[in-house]
């Protein structure tokens, strides 16, 4: 399948929630920030489920669309998505859940783009969220064990980003989209998500490249979603020796989130991760009018890689234009 | 991309861990666990009068109970990521395992949560202590009568 091109798929507004520990890194223009991981609910997975519902909530009151919604699309981590689900009980919007790891939030936005852009629907709801304490349980220890890291390591992001997509005309267009395919490097390493994302993101940069004719200087900015700082050493080497690409306008978020003196190891993952750099980072600036979101997700859960199994990944792309 | 090509720039680009610092923090560590249950054993015979054989049993539920405590408390865990091996390794490392697990299990009820994933991590280190115990007391027979 080649690329998707939309003509008339828009992002209206989007709400951002962020963690206690996002609040003290590179950004600080989070719409609510956390001061604990509890959110004021008995456990972390009540807490994420809040994070979610007030996005949506806030979504809605904000732009006064409340009944206007026409689809809720979304997803994250948790275990048979039951985080989304719970969250999206509370509304009477239909609902398709997501799942893509971390490229869950690029799935969401292709899916609604699609029936916007079909005329099926006029307005919809993408949401996605991560919890670190939520996803330590899931996928590594218990939450009070201090289990030793490698630097390979990243840390999951704490936070809740909704969008609205919309038909009707606003500055920031949805212009083109590459759905990518599963692809499997041979790497067993889960503390190393850098190196098993990467093969993802070049295939799906490389596919839209020569689907829509462009090169990477088209773009302001090819902002990856969670590779962290080895990965993104890792996916420049790469592309410039198989593809003699020598990328500057390169960002990843998961770079984006965190500031050094924290001690996050290689950086910020989580489907969170790429949404809450997205819209409070590179939208927030007026350089960056051409957009290019490679969401990456590790697709392997705590029984393969206890299994010996390799860890495929896939990787979606999204291009935005700005218009000031 | 092939493969092992793939494989080769990855480990080219990722840092390798720090092995011979990494066993002297625990050299460290693990030394200053034993000079600390050493001073609780000292103690108890002084100033209790304790016997030396009944001092270490209480000196280990000392340790173990500290080690629970801090856990609960919020902080074991930061200690354990920095000292590694130094705190694992000791029955402290087996007291945080369980303790931790309990937590994080709490809110699943006490059969399905609590019971069923108290021994997560350290039901291998029960498991293999005892199969290795069964061993090693048969070769203690053999060899020594």
């Amino acid at each position: 399948m080649a690329s998707l091109k939309f003509n008339n798929v828009y992002i209206k507004d989007a709400f951002s929630i962020a963690g206690p520990l996002e609040s003290e890194g590179q950004i600080h223009k989070y719409d609510i920030t956390l001061d604990d991981y509890y959110y004021k609910e008995k456990t972390f997975l009540d807490a994420e489920i809040k994070m979610q519902r007030v996005v949506i909530e806030n979504l809605l009151y904000r732009n006064k669309m409340n009944k206007k919604i026409d689809l809720l699309v979304g997803g994250e981590l948790s275990n048979q998505l039951t985080i989304t689900s719970f969250s999206a009980k509370n509304f009477e919007i239909p609902f398709l859940g997501m799942y893509s790891a971390c490229a869950t939030f690029a799935e969401s936005l292709i899916i609604a783009s699609n029936f916007i852009e079909s005329n099926m629907i006029k307005n919809s709801i993408v949401i996605t969220s991560s919890h670190n304490l939520n996803a330590e349980r899931q996928f590594r220890f218990p939450i009070e064990y201090g289990a030793p890291r490698a630097n390979t390591t990243t840390f999951t992001a704490t936070g809740a980003v909704g969008t609205i997509l919309s038909n009707e005309k606003s500055k920031i267009k949805l212009e083109s989209a590459t759905i990518g395919s599963v692809v499997d490097f041979d790497q067993y390493d889960a503390t190393h998500m850098g190196a098993v994302m990467t093969p993802a993101a070049i295939q799906v940069l490389i596919k839209h490249l020569n689907d829509l004719a462009r090169t990477t200087d088209y773009y302001d900015v090819i902002l990856t979603g969670d590779l962290g700082s080895i990965g993104v050493d890792i996916f420049q080497e790469c592309l410039k020796k198989y593809h003699n690409i020598k990328i500057k306008n390169h960002l990843d978020a998961g770079c984006e989130i965190f500031v050094p003196s924290q001690e996050i190891y290689s950086g910020a993952s989580g489907p969170v991760t790429l949404p809450l750099v997205l819209f409070n980072k590179i939208l927030k600036n007026k350089k960056y009018q051409k957009i290019l979101i490679i969401a990456t997700g590790s697709l392997h859960s705590k029984d393969t890689t206890n299994q010996k199994k390799t860890i495929p990944s896939i990787a979606h792309a999204v291009s935005l234009e700005v218009n000031p | 991309m092939n493969l092992d090509e793939y494989k080769k720039i990855v480990d080219n680009l990722t840092p390798k861990e720090n092995k011979s610092k990494n066993a002297l923090v625990a050299f460290f560590t693990g030394g200053a666990v034993g000079v600390f249950a050493e001073i609780i054993v000292t103690i108890l015979l002084h100033c209790f009068g304790v016997s030396r054989s009944e001092s270490y049993l209480w000196t280990c539920v000392i340790v173990i109970f500290l080690s629970c405590l801090s856990t609960s408390l919020g902080f074991f865990d930061n200690l354990v990521t920095k000292a590694k091996a130094g705190l694992i390794i000791p029955t402290t490392g087996f007291a945080h395992s369980v303790t931790s697990a309990a937590l994080d299990y709490k809110r699943d009820g006490l059969i399905t949560g609590i019971g069923a994933n108290v021994f997560k991590l350290a039901g291998s280190v029960i498991i293999y202590g005892i199969l290795s115990a069964f061993f090693f007391a048969i070769l203690g027979v053999i060899f020594y009568g």
